[in-house]
């Protein structure tokens, strides 16, 4: 990499060179010229100044820092016009960044005005290594393999190979644990299953009181979540809300289909539907009444709840699984059983077949 | 081996080639010091090289250096961010300064991250200081490609400092949105949700990569402190690596510089490294890291409290990724629902083609470009000097291409908002960027190639006529004419010192071939037709002589005899 060929000058490089290749001959490079600052005194001086001036601020803005640290407190507010923050991040942002940014502008302001401005030539080589390089480690190459030996005991070549291969195999064998196996009984412990069981209460997911029928309206959406949930904490409570979310709406039983199938899977027109969305998961949220569609706000997948989850667009490809309900003896909502299939985004053994399509009753 | 023992020849031989001399002020404060290196290190000789190399100056050329420099800062921050940053799942409830969550079970993570943007003087600046400078970063890279690309500095020998430049956009996408993940609101994730639906979709192997990737069930308990990893140890790790190699490369192959009077392929011209070249950089980082301090003192970025703490039953409306993701989220919007049910499996297109498939697309052809070219052009020889984007339309008319595409992508991934903004119907948006994502990149293609090539025109206009001077004359017969400057030499060399690459024609004389070669060289010389095929040639030396024999006057002046020359005409004109 060591280049220590002469730098050339400029000046020295006036011979214009004429090769066949160009059209026009390379007239070499420009003449300098030199700039305000180097043939005026004062504008030299004043450039000086400038890099100075940039360069003094520095010490004031960091000193501005500490004592913005030490002194504003952090329950302060600036509100002016379009710029509404915190006083402390505002004020400790604008006096490093300044104190940064005038200590950059001073060193590229004397680069540009003070610093020799006369542009040097570096002459290139390929990057390929020289002939004598190449045949310099030829043959010593093959002196480092006749000295190994390895050619002539052919054995400790393959065994070595052998070795090297497998030695890897703890490394990669030792991810095995990366997580539990997906085989088809965890599956089935797993994401094939959510914590909704027969008799189990709807409830309000944020209260998490229980629903009647008569509470929700024609056009009404709720948001729902299984009882027994509240049991959960921590990650168990994540995991378990991220597959049992659900939405329980009401609509006008003339104005929606339900197939035979799904009789009593609803309560007059009052239908529950997973809320995680079949696409990638995402919880549904935005529900328009007069269309009875459901549009998922992550990738716009609409879902019809009129005609048992359906996707009528967007990139989802299945159906919203739909909750089989019923009242208990006290006229709240409960599960008659957990979901009929696998809720949320597909996977590769995910089995479609008893997924709702248009057209099954 | 032994080292001979110095004789008294090699001592004067080291006084010779050191002659006293006078050290200026600098020197005298630093002889102690920098001898004592020295006589460690050696650093005289390993600084030789360096003290004075070249580099050319050019503001396209800052585009690299905005990616290195917001990467120091993003590692600076970062730094200063794991210190009080928790990675960790563990439900707690909050009791820190921000009222309006107060009494609210969330993760350590995003506790801690509040605490950050609340409690730690100076920590809310440092991570919209770092959330800044990641957007920064992963955009400088990209347009830093882009430069790359259209000037064809990615030709030998510089191929494999192209690959490491795609390897490094990967990882800094990759490192923000792992980085993006971690404060575990409710946006983080809601990404992260969207990447176990991803990672699920992938043929085959998707459940096990997914129990693999989250420990088990999404969104589990480990996700977060392995993202931590990947985020502060493994990616920038590597791209500490990459970005070293990137730059031994740069200074072992020397810059590539812009074609110029004086600047050919065999040299480069510049400034030396010290002072001025390291003047104008180093003080160049401080106003990169100066301003992105300045954007996280005045810019709110991810303003995690608004959004609450992850929640998966939550969604807010609207919610968009970091820009870099957008191209991908826009794929996996528009993306047609198409998916495979073949027994008792799932094949989930609609999500694997454009959520892995693009990314692999993408990432694919920009890896493959450069050897491509160099396979259709069968040129072997190294390039220093940058192409004119006019003088090779097909490249170019490629690249723009491919941004159009990007972009059709990009704006899918904002779709609800260009619904709403324009107040058109979201459906109808949806079904025109299926089509467009195909249809406009042809149409860019067609169209960058006609302006390179009328540019081309342009260019041999000015050599053969000379340069437009908005002098317009009317003859006595009541023509108008513009009246035509002669171009100076060093604009004349510009203009015409790119190589013209032949369009081939069909190999006739096959002979001693294999039928296999033989396909292939056609298929190349096809390939060489459809790139260079109406590419202009530059003009030759005979037709300019040609051109100047019929203007009367010479064409292309010396830069001194400019103003004489004018003069010259003026008075013809006169005449
Ligand atoms: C390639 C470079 C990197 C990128 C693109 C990147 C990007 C990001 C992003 C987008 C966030 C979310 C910030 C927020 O809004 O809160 C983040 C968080 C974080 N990053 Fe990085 N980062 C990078 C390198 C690093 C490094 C080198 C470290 C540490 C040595 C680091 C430490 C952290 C920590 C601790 C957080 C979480 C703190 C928080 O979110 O408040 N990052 N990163
Ligand atoms: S997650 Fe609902 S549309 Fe993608």
């Amino acid at each position: 990499m060591s280049d220590d060929t002469a730098h050339g000058q400029p000046g020295t490089e006036v011979a214009t060179v004429d090769e066949e290749r160009y059209p026009v001959p390379d007239p070499g490079l420009e003449e300098h010229l030199p700039r305000l600052t180097d043939v005026d005194e004062k504008a030299a001086d004043r450039a000086t100044r400038q890099v100075a001036t940039f360069f003094g601020l520095v010490p004031i803005l960091s000193i501005g820092f500490v004592v913005v640290y030490f002194a504003v407190p952090g329950d302060a507010w600036v509100d002016f016009g379009p710029l509404q923050a915190n006083s402390r991040n505002l004020l400790l942002g604008l006096t490093f960044g300044l104190a940064l940014l005038f200590l950059g502008i001073g060193a590229v302001h004397w680069a540009r005005k003070l610093m020799d401005d006369e542009e040097k030539i570096d002459y290139r080589h390929s990057a390929a290594s020289s002939e004598a390089d190449k045949n310099y480690m030829l043959t010593e190459l093959d002196k480092v393999v006749d000295e190994s030996k390895i050619t002539r005991r052919k054995i400790i070549g393959r065994t070595l190979l052998a070795a090297l291969a497998t030695i890897l195999l703890p490394m990669i064998v030792g991810l095995a644990d990366l997580g539990p196996w997906p085989t088809k009984k965890k599956r089935a412990e797993t994401i094939e299953k959510t914590i909704w069981a027969p008799g189990v209460r709807v409830v309000q997911d944020i209260t998490f009181t229980p629903i009647k029928p008569e509470d929700i309206e024609i056009g009404q959406l709720i948001n729902g979540e299984p009882a027994n949930l509240q049991e959960l904490e921590g990650a168990e409570f994540q995991i378990e809300k991220a597959k049992a979310a659900v939405i329980v709406v009401r609509m006008d039983p003339n104005t929606i289909t339900i197939p035979p199938s799904r009789q009593d899977w609803a309560i007059g027109g009052i239908l529950c539907y997973s809320k995680i969305c079949t696409h990638v998961g995402c919880p549904i949220s935005l529900w328009e009444q007069q269309t009875h569609h459901l549009l998922c706000p992550c990738h716009q997948s609409t879902f019809d709840l009129g005609n048992s989850g359906v996707v009528v667009f967007g990139p989802a490809a299945r159906a919203l699984p739909q909750l089989p309900i019923t009242t208990d003896a006290e006229g709240y909502i409960i599960a008659r059983s957990d979901f009929t299939v696998p809720v949320g985004p597909s996977y590769f053994e995910r089995d479609s077949r008893n997924d709702f399509k248009e057209g099954d009753n | 081996m032994a080292e001979p023992a110095a004789t008294v020849n090699d001592e004067t031989a080291v006084q010779a080639q050191t002659p006293k001399k006078e050290l200026g002020p600098v020197f005298k404060a630093a002889a102690g010091p920098t001898k004592w290196l020295d006589d460690r290190l050696g650093i005289a000789g390993l600084g030789r090289p360096f003290l004075r190399k070249v580099f050319p100056d050019h503001w396209s050329f800052l585009l690299g250096e905005i990616a290195l420099y917001s990467f120091i800062v993003l590692i600076l921050s970062g730094i200063f961010l794991t210190i009080w940053f928790k990675p960790s799942m563990a439900e707690i409830e909050y009791e820190g300064s921000y009222e309006l969550l107060r009494g609210l079970h969330m993760s350590e993570a995003y506790a801690s991250t509040l605490d950050i943007s609340f409690d730690i003087r100076g920590g809310l600046l440092l991570r919209q200081m770092h959330h800044w400078a990641a957007a920064v970063f992963v955009a400088a890279m990209l347009t830093h490609s882009l430069r790359i690309f259209f000037t064809g500095a990615f030709r030998k020998p510089r191929e494999i400092n192209w690959l490491i430049g795609v390897a490094m956009l990967t990882l800094g996408i990759i490192n923000g949105f792992t980085g993006y993940s971690l404060p575990d609101d409710l946006l983080s994730g809601t990404g992260l949700r969207f990447v176990d639906g991803l990672i699920r979709a992938i043929p085959v192997i998707g459940t096990w990569a997914e129990f693999f990737v989250f420990a088990g069930e999404f969104p589990g308990e480990l996700i977060i402190p392995r993202l931590y990893m990947v985020h502060i140890l493994l990616v920038p790790a590597l791209l500490l690596g990459l970005i070293a190699v990137h730059l031994a490369l740069v200074v072992y192959h020397k810059h590539t510089q812009y074609p110029g009077a004086g600047r050919v392929q065999g040299n480069v011209v510049g400034y030396p490294v010290f002072p001025v070249y390291a003047a104008k950089a180093g003080g160049f980082f401080l106003i990169v890291f100066g301003v992105l301090t300045l954007m996280g003192a005045v810019m709110q970025i991810n303003p995690v409290w608004v959004f609450g703490p992850y929640n998966p039953a939550e969604v807010t409306a609207g919610s968009q990724p970091d820009w870099y993701m957008g191209f991908v989220e826009g794929g996996i919007r528009i993306m047609p629902n198409w998916e495979w049910h073949i027994g008792s499996t799932t094949w989930s297109w609609n999500v694997a083609i454009p959520g892995l498939g693009l990314m692999g697309l993408f990432f694919g052809l920009m890896a493959i470009y450069p050897f491509v070219e160099a396979w259709v052009t069968g040129d072997k020889s190294e390039h220093h000097l940058l192409d004119r984007p006019r003088n090779n339309p097909t490249r170019t008319a490629f690249g723009v291409a491919a941004m159009t595409g990007y972009a059709m992508l990009w704006i899918g991934g904002g779709n609800d908002l260009v619904a709403t903004q324009f107040d058109v119907s979201l459906n109808a948006v949806t079904y025109f960027l299926r089509v467009a994502v195909f249809v406009a990149p042809v149409i860019a293609f067609l169209v960058t190639k006609r302006i390179c090539i009328g540019l081309q025109h342009a260019d041999r206009d000015r050599m053969l006529h000379g340069a437009e001077s908005g002098v317009i004359d009317r003859a006595p017969s009541g023509k108008y004419s513009e009246r035509h400057r002669p171009i100076s030499a060093a604009q004349a060399f510009t203009l015409t010192q790119h190589e013209d690459i032949p369009a081939l024609l069909p190999a006739t004389d096959t002979d001693g071939y294999s039928e296999k070669e033989i396909r292939r060289e056609q298929l190349r010389r096809k390939a060489t037709r459809f790139f260079f095929i109406d590419t202009l040639r530059r003009p030759t030396r005979a037709e300019i002589e040609e051109a100047e024999h019929h203007h009367l006057h010479p064409m292309i002046i010396g830069d001194g005899e400019h103003h004489a020359i004018e003069a010259e005409e003026e008075h013809h004109l006169a005449k």
